[in-house]
């Protein structure tokens, strides 16, 4: 999740959202996993129809066209916008203004890819995400679309109990923001490390005084006077 | 109010939405299971409002994160899109996509232009000059044309020929031409010179084709062979053709919009023909699979091809028109 990824979308309710868009490694790696499905499915089905002749070779042929056109459409627009590829890579599509992908969208943006793959392993579509600022390739565009990340939701965590107490200066928004983020992350801290951060708060108590009076302030942010 | 308070006071709501969330994202849930969503648009309006109260008052990261994250799957559910097919591709069918066609008259002329000044060039030129064929195709495409159109040959192939070779060209037909199609669209948004050339090479070879056959004596199976299939197949490519000149005009001369935007614009008005196309060249690998093939009269061929090109034509250009306005 890098800064300059993120994209913020208002939404009619006027809340904002925020995206954080793919670049093309992931869109490739999950291209390449879609690749691999769709030739493990065109064996698979080559292997069934051959004991059917001629009539199976046209449905295969049939199923070719299927696989080569409309298998990212119709993962896209009915497993919402995620192929198997982009779903392990924790990809989705989305239009540009946050909201699902639909059919049209969808097909747009896929019956577009030739003019993308030119003239060969998606050059052009490589140097478009590169030039755009939110990563479209020359199908996004037109689809007006974008791959975005999904990202994992933190679990809120239930809350420690102890001692709490007032900060002895007045708050800044960015103080608190910044203690709220030590009091969620501390545990993944060693102690000496702690104790160093608390220290950058406290320089005049001793390391363990300094975290003791750190944690306590955090906790008083986040429950209030107990 | 403080976090705590705050999460303690809603995390029911959004335990509820959740729940709500995970039926709506399911493909199938039990009846017995399913929960009634009268609340679920209330219930995100109120997340909204709790995601920018967490914002404003500088809740934790972690928070928000998780609230943003919420708002999104339901903002997701809520903007579903979510129609009901029957309706459209009947509506579709019924005017929609001759509008479309209409609508983007210009851009198929261009298109069909191409196509048919090519073929008439080189097929005059074939015509005149017979051994013009050798520098316009290669000689293993004008061994494969007449094996397939000699008149002594046909016969053989007429009884070899049975229901599964039917089924076979039928799906060769729909891999090749519509992939065609597709990839003449799409090659028309590299400036309209993708979907030119598609227009150019494929009007000489038809041309180079026909003309080379009547030099050689083959006119009749050839015809009678391509003439009912011919109409949708070759319409549904200069369409393809047009929706890609349109695609590249946009980018070429977007006029009072930015080019990002002429061409959003473009593609959402050349979908329709795409789809369009694409019922087409069904249709023509229906009729070339199966009907083409037949060994009838020429007269019925004839006059059953006539009738194609009469019938789409007619469509194509007074299929839903209202009277009221112009299409």
């Amino acid at each position: 999740m890098l800064i300059d990824e993120r994209l913020e979308v208002e939404t009619p309710e006027g809340a904002m959202l925020s995206l954080s868009v793919a670049g093309p490694v992931p869109r490739a790696l999950a291209y390449a996993i879609d690749l691999a499905i769709r030739l493990v499915i065109y064996g698979a089905l080559a292997s069934v129809f051959a004991a059917l002749g001629k009539a199976g070779m046209g449905l295969l042929l049939i199923m070719a066209f299927v696989l080569e056109w409309f298998y990212p459409t119709l993962f896209e627009a009915f497993r919402h916008g995620q192929t198997p590829g982009k779903k392990a890579m924790g990809l989705v599509v989305v239009h540009a203004n946050g909201s699902p992908l639909s059919f049209n969208g969808s097909l747009i943006r896929n019956l577009l890819r030739t003019a993308d793959a030119f003239p060969l392993f998606y050059l052009l579509g490589f140097i478009c995400t590169l030039i755009s600022p939110r990563y479209q390739r020359l199908g996004d565009m037109a689809a007006n679309t974008l791959v975005v990340h999904i990202e994992e939701t933190p679990q809120i965590q239930e809350q420690a109990q102890g001692d709490t107490l007032a900060p002895d200066w007045s708050l800044s928004r960015d103080d608190q923001l910044a203690l709220l983020a030590f009091h969620e992350r501390h545990d993944r801290f060693s102690e000496a490390r702690q104790q160093e951060l608390a220290q950058l708060a406290y320089p005049e108590l001793t390391p363990a005084l300094a975290l003791q009076r750190l944690n306590a302030v955090s906790r008083y942010l986040v429950q209030g006077p107990t | 109010m403080k976090q705590a308070r705050f999460e303690q006071q809603y995390r029911p709501e959004w335990q509820a939405l959740e729940r709500q969330l995970e039926q709506l994202e399911s493909l199938h849930v039990s009846k017995k299971n399913k929960l009634t969503l009268d609340t679920f648009v209330t219930d995100y309006r109120k997340l909204c409002h709790q995601l920018a109260l967490a914002r404003e008052r500088g809740y934790s990261v972690q928070l928000q994160q998780f609230l943003n994250n919420l708002v999104l799957r339901a903002h997701r559910q809520l903007y579903r899109y979510n129609p009901s097919l029957a309706d459209r591709i009947g509506t579709f069918i019924a005017s929609g996509f001759p509008q479309a066609v209409r609508r983007q008259w210009r851009w198929h002329l261009v298109s069909a232009l191409a196509f048919v000044l090519s073929m008439a060039l080189v097929w005059v030129l074939v015509q005149q000059q017979p051994e013009m064929i050798y520098t316009v195709v290669d000689e293993a495409s004008i061994a494969n044309l007449e094996s397939m159109y000699q008149p002594e040959n046909q016969a053989d192939m007429k009884n070899e020929r049975s229901g599964d070779d039917d089924v076979m060209m039928f799906g060769h037909y729909i891999q090749n031409n519509i992939g065609i199609a597709f990839r003449t669209f799409a090659s028309g948004l590299l400036l309209g010179v993708g979907a030119l050339v598609v227009m150019l090479f494929n009007g000489s070879f038809f041309g180079a084709a026909a003309g080379h056959l009547i030099n050689v004596g083959a006119q009749e199976p050839f015809f009678t062979f391509v003439i009912a299939h011919g109409a949708p197949e070759l319409t549904a490519i200069v369409l393809a053709g047009g929706a890609g000149l349109r695609l590249g005009w946009a980018i070429i001369a977007p006029g009072p919009w930015s080019r990002l935007d002429a061409l959003r614009l473009a593609a959402r008005d050349a979908l329709p023909t795409m789809y369009g196309v694409f019922a087409l060249l069904l249709l023509a690998a229906f009729i070339e699979a199966f009907w083409s093939p037949r060994d009838l009269a020429p007269t019925i061929k004839y006059s059953v091809g006539a009738a194609c090109w009469g019938l789409l034509y007619l469509y194509l250009l007074f299929g839903g028109r209202d009277g009221t306005r112009k299409g």
